[in-house]
């Protein structure tokens, strides 16, 4: 098992503490709640989406540092992004925290989001950090049923 | 006291944990096994393994002599009246729904009542929601204290000509509340409805006598207490199991097949169709005789000793707060701990060595109720001493330093 700092990192123990974008958005046109069942973690996840572009996210809910950290980060990275731009950063998001050799390229285009990288070598943590991600992807799906973190594995 | 002098008969306990000596405190989730329980299970397959209650030959008469004793020993554990009163099932949640399946298709109708605690494991509310769905019957919950007492008085205005069965827990896997059953079977009788105990958390941690408690009912599993996993026992007292309809069809349980009618074998077989976990009864049975040798007292002893220690500790740290404080607990403690997700204690501490479980406990009501989304938990085994928890201790300095 690799050091605790690496899962614990001074960016993500902040994030934990003052997660940003945190309450409600009375401009949001999407909402979409994400739950945890194996941990009773919960999320809710509102967007103001326009056009295809995300505008703003902002979030409530309790979790683990890891999953406050992981939803306060993709609240301020995925700002002004459009749809598309989301789907890829997602799919760099999901190897980062899934493989513990992930490349070097994903950890240089996902920016500030590379600290999560720790994550892959805690398997169990997996699921804490990529609730509020799998959460938006359906509000931007529009799809109506309830995430949980038991679909995706 | 410094060491447990049971922890050596417990093989797994001597490794390393990420560099640190394993300290083991999550029996409450699930027990280590001795290495007789171990040596049981594996001796059987070496030497004894056959298909029970069919075969004419040598192996078959000793395994189903060996499985049958199993059920004797069982029977005098919990001083059951006879040995076809306990029936093997897969665990305490498959007893439970064998019971609710089955009481429920003789004697629950539409608009009927069946009670239960706000204290309940999901394995004890799941399924009687089932059993609702299927029925028309209704739930009703006896509330608690914030002490993680039950409300007797509510209990007792619970009842009413519809109430069919209470199905309780002796003792919480949250917040370790020991119930007083005794008596809450006493009021139930009093009003002629049975009780089923799940006894999941009490068995491994104190005597059980289910002729004293009078129960109609009591469930418990073999691997929370040093037994092997996949493993369970159903108490019933015999008036109820014979009136009662098999849950399910297959080889075992059956008198006689034709494609026009079957009739059913006799109690314990009529609930037992198929061939059962063989190996790991008998294992169970080498976990009863290891838990008789040291003797229940004792256990018992031991682990509030250690329950006193380590809630005396706990205490200490201003921002620790434990969930449940009733006055009579088994060796289980709940606790939150400020701006602290139990999820990041339970990682930080088992990168020390430690294994505690965080989360919700299958308890989600419970958890609502005490207003927390999940919590972290310490639970005590026989093999656990005041070394253990003073672990725990330092290893939540540990978490402290991590997160403030």
């Amino acid at each position: 098992m690799s050091d605790l700092r690496d899962l614990y990192q001074e960016i993500i123990i902040d994030h934990g503490r003052h997660p940003r974008n945190f309450g409600i958005l009375p401009e949001a046109n999407l909402h979409k709640e994400g739950f945890n069942p194996l941990c009773g973690d919960k999320v809710i996840i509102h967007v103001q989406e326009k056009n295809g572009v995300v505008e703003k996210i902002m979030f409530e809910g309790t979790g683990c540092a890891i999953s406050i950290a992981s939803t306060s980060l993709m609240s301020e990275a995925l700002k002004g992004k459009t749809k598309q731009e989301i789907e890829s950063i997602f799919s760099d998001f999901h190897e980062l925290v899934t493989h513990t050799q992930a490349n070097e390229k994903v950890k240089e285009r996902l920016g500030k989001l590379a600290v999560m990288s720790g994550v892959a070598e805690f398997p169990v943590r997996v699921k804490c950090a990529t609730l509020g991600w799998h959460t938006l992807k359906a509000a931007l799906l529009r799809d109506a049923e309830l995430v949980t973190t038991e679909d995706n594995l | 006291m410094t060491n447990s002098k049971y922890r050596k008969d417990f093989p797994i306990l001597s490794q390393l944990v990420h560099d640190k000596p394993l300290v083991f405190l999550d029996s409450a989730n699930s027990s280590q096994k001795p290495l007789s329980v171990i040596e049981t299970v594996s001796n059987y397959y070496l030497n004894d393994h056959a298909n029970i209650h069919r075969g004419i030959y040598e192996l078959s008469i000793r395994a189903t002599k060996k499985f049958e004793d199993a059920r004797l020993n069982i029977q005098k554990f919990i001083n059951a009246s006879s040995a076809h009163e306990i029936i093997f099932t897969s665990g305490t949640t498959a007893g439970i729904n064998l019971i609710a399946q089955s009481f429920g298709k003789a004697f629950i109708k539409e608009n009927d009542e069946i009670i239960i605690s706000a204290m309940e494991h999901h394995s004890n509310i799941v399924p009687w929601q089932l059993l609702c769905e299927q029925t028309g019957a209704k739930l009703k919950i006896i509330p608690i204290f914030d002490n993680g007492e039950l409300d007797l008085d509510s209990y007792k205005k619970l009842f009413n000509a519809r109430t069919k069965i209470v199905s309780v827990v002796q003792a919480s896997n949250v917040l370790g509340t020991i119930n007083p059953i005794r008596e809450m079977i006493k009021i139930a009788h009093e009003n002629n409805v049975p009780v089923l105990v799940d006894g999941a958390q009490a068995i491994p941690h104190m005597p059980v006598d289910v002729s004293d408690l009078d129960c109609d009912f009591y469930v418990f599993s073999s691997h929370k207490a040093y037994g092997p996993t996949g493993i369970g026992v159903v108490y019933g007292k015999e008036k109820w199991l014979n009136r009662m309809p098999p849950y399910q069809g297959g080889g075992d349980m059956i008198e006689t097949v034709s494609f026009e009618k079957s009739t059913y074998n006799k109690i314990p077989y009529k609930f037992e169709a198929g061939t059962p976990n063989i190996a790991d009864v008998i294992g169970f049975s080498a976990a009863i005789d290891y838990m008789q040798q040291i003797g229940m007292k004792t256990i018992f002893q031991h682990e509030q000793t250690l329950l006193q220690y380590a809630t005396q500790k706990l205490l200490e740290f201003p921002d620790v707060k434990i969930i449940g404080t009733a006055n009579n607990k088994v060796g289980v403690i709940a606790f939150v701990l400020d701006h602290i997700h139990p999820h990041d204690i339970g990682t930080v501490l088992d990168y020390n060595g430690i294994a505690i479980r965080a989360g919700h406990h299958c308890a989600m009501p419970l958890m609502e109720r005490f207003n927390i989304p999940a919590c972290a938990r310490a639970s005590f085994g026989i093999y656990n001493d005041e070394k253990d928890v003073d672990a725990l201790i330092e290893g939540i300095y540990a978490v402290k330093r991590w997160f403030n």
